[in-house]
């Protein structure tokens, strides 16, 4: 606030003229390592999104005299088994384990929200939803989806769902939070005294002041749900293994990777590239999107 | 403290009878009669019959829950379909490996996370701050298995340092037994310490904020005692409580760890279990192994109140 404030104008409030959003871009441009990972997760996405259009050979074309052959100028990433070109697969890989985490955030944001609000709102239900959560969190991840995976059987669907449901209780624990902070604002209290009916409070009022908390879990989510789908492929009981994900390379470079270890190095380095740069992001947001967080973790 | 620590014992109950619903759950969920799995192919659907009544298959839903809650107060998971022997045995013969790996492995995380973490904070600010907090994030990011993997090729294929995979022969010694973990131990501690350090720095940080740490350095300690003797006594309650948490995550991290580095541990029961779809191993690997997490972090709650005597409940 650079204008000269009387003691009633010095009470802490948003500087006029800028929508929550440009603030929160403004405290992220302060951070340029989160700027250039952002840049990468862009970057991983666009590459997910257009993959059959850059791949420079078709993914699943075998040709075994090329077989296992070392990184070149013509395979930057060497071949596989079956001669098969691995930046080619890296990509396309790209395309499948970003589906995989995206569609585990909607599941887990969507489902979660919901708990979380129901839980936040109605406090008769709270108990509930909270025992709930409580008895997911009490596994381990990678537990609860092997035991969903061992239930539902290997498929890149059922491998969404039961990390949707095994990271459900994180976001639905952040929104309950929220929730009983944001109903005793004033301006919940005003919408009641207008009349307005509890859907229309929640969903109205309550779930957009939320959103920030909910952005940054779904982003570690996306993270988690990389690598926790890279572990589940590679112990053969995620996605089947016929399907490229980078997990299922890895996996599959396992028989070979004495004699051709970039079989193996390539996939993994795109899981640790995606899910650092998701991580970092995350951090980034969570501190632009809490002032108060900034001291402790910069 | 002893009302308290009963009325967590209580609640403990409460959520291992849920988590015994949702293993009950999930093993109902599995499409296919367990009955029909067990006697495989060969069964006619009389003997199918007789084991679906002496598994109590044929009862109400609840009724077969109460049976499977009183089959848990006695200890008795049911028997393995694939090992023909009672789960609790099979288990209990492949904890020595798997507690050891993830001893060893948290000895590892806090090895590397404990003093980087101290140093970082004591820096904060400065390059060796920045570098220990990216390579933390780093560290975080890496799947385990892959780390595994490359240590098996650069350190034991390439340069023969340690064995490539197993847990020696039976009539090994348990010290060469324990060679065959120290690499399994390194790829299962390196994503574990990110944690740790991360949890380290901020504790610290915290505490070397505090007005007694202040008085320290004005009265001219040297500014390793102020760090290690007056900030890191207070800082460790919650560094305490990361170590407990990374410690139950590790030992699911190591179901992961032991198919990589071919262990013989429960981690490897469990996957077997899994793709043999045995399902009274996954029923009860499930239920022991989160009984453990559990267990863990509520050891780690009452340990709070009996390492810092501020804490009362």
């Amino acid at each position: 606030m650079s204008q000269p404030t009387t003691p009633a104008a010095a009470a802490p409030r948003a500087p006029r003229g800028r929508s929550p959003a440009a603030l929160v871009i403004r405290q992220l441009l302060r951070r340029p390592l989160a700027v250039v990972m952002l840049g990468v997760v862009v970057a991983m996405l666009a590459i997910a999104v257009t993959a059959p259009l850059i791949v420079p050979y078709d993914p699943m074309k075998m040709a075994i005299l090329q077989r296992l052959k070392p990184p070149t100028g013509l395979h930057p990433f060497g071949t596989d088994e079956f001669g098969r070109d691995v930046l080619s697969r890296v990509i396309l890989g790209a395309r499948l384990s970003l589906l995989v985490g995206g569609l585990v955030v909607v599941v887990a944001t969507v489902l979660g929200t919901l708990l979380g609000l129901v839980g936040g709102w109605f406090r008769r239900l709270d108990g509930v939803v909270m025992r709930f959560t409580d008895a997911l969190m009490a596994f381990p991840d990678i537990l609860l989806a092997i035991a969903f995976m061992a239930a539902l059987g290997p498929s890149l669907f059922n491998v969404v769902l039961a990390l949707g449901i095994v990271y459900t209780p994180r976001v639905a624990r952040v929104v309950r939070a929220a929730t009983l902070v944001v109903r005793e604002m004033p301006y919940v209290e005003a919408a009641r005294a207008l009349g307005a009916g509890s859907p229309r409070i929640v969903f109205g009022h309550i779930l957009p002041n939320l959103m920030s908390p909910v952005i940054v879990q779904a982003t570690f989510i996306f993270a988690y749900a990389i690598l926790t789908e890279a572990a589940l492929s590679f112990i053969g009981v995620g996605v089947p293994p016929t399907t490229p994900t980078w997990g299922n390379m890895i996996a599959g470079a396992q028989q070979y990777f004495r004699q051709a270890d970039w079989l193996m190095l390539f996939p993994g380095l795109a899981i640790v590239v995606t899910v650092l740069a998701l991580q970092i992001v995350g951090d980034g947001l969570r501190d632009a999107l809490d002032p108060r967080l900034q001291k402790v973790t910069r | 403290m002893l009302v308290y620590a009963l009325r967590r014992l209580v609640g403990m109950m409460v959520v291992m009878t849920v988590v015994a619903a949702v293993v009950f759950v999930i093993a109902r969920v599995i499409p296919g009669d367990p009955a029909a799995v067990m006697l495989g192919t060969a069964a006619t659907a009389e003997d199918i019959a007789a084991l679906r009544v002496r598994l109590g298959l044929d009862q109400p839903l609840i009724a077969q829950f109460v049976i499977y809650l009183k089959q848990i107060v006695t200890l008795d998971l049911g028997d393995s379909i694939f090992l023909g022997r009672p789960v609790l045995q099979a288990m209990a013969e492949r904890t020595e490996l798997t507690a050891s790996l993830t001893v060893m492995a948290v000895g590892i995380a806090v090895a590397i996370g404990l003093p980087i973490g101290i140093v970082s904070a004591a820096m904060r600010g400065r390059a060796v701050d920045r570098v220990a907090v990216t390579a933390a994030m780093l560290a975080a990011s890496v799947p385990s298995f892959w780390i595994g993997l490359m240590l098996i090729k650069y350190l034991a294929v390439d340069f023969g340092f340690f064995p490539v995979s197993g847990y020696g022969p039976p009539e090994a010694t348990y010290l060469e037994r324990v060679r065959h973990l120290v690499l399994p131990a390194i790829a299962l501690g390196i994503p574990n310490s990110a944690l740790i350090l991360r949890f380290t720095r901020t504790s610290m940080l915290d505490v070397l904020g505090d007005d007694y740490v202040r008085t320290a350095r004005a009265k001219g300690l040297p500014p390793l005692t102020v760090v290690l003797k007056h900030a890191l006594r207070n800082a460790m309650i919650p560094i305490l409580t990361v170590i407990g948490l990374t410690t139950a995550v590790m030992i699911a991290g190591a179901i992961v760890t032991e198919t990589v580095f071919g262990l013989p541990g429960i981690g490897n029961l469990i996957v077997s279990a899994v793709l043999r779809r045995d399902y009274p191993v996954i029923q009860g690997a499930l239920l022991v192994v989160s009984g453990i997490y559990v267990l863990i972090n509520l050891a780690v709650d009452l340990l709070y109140a009996v390492v810092d005597p501020r804490v009362r409940y």
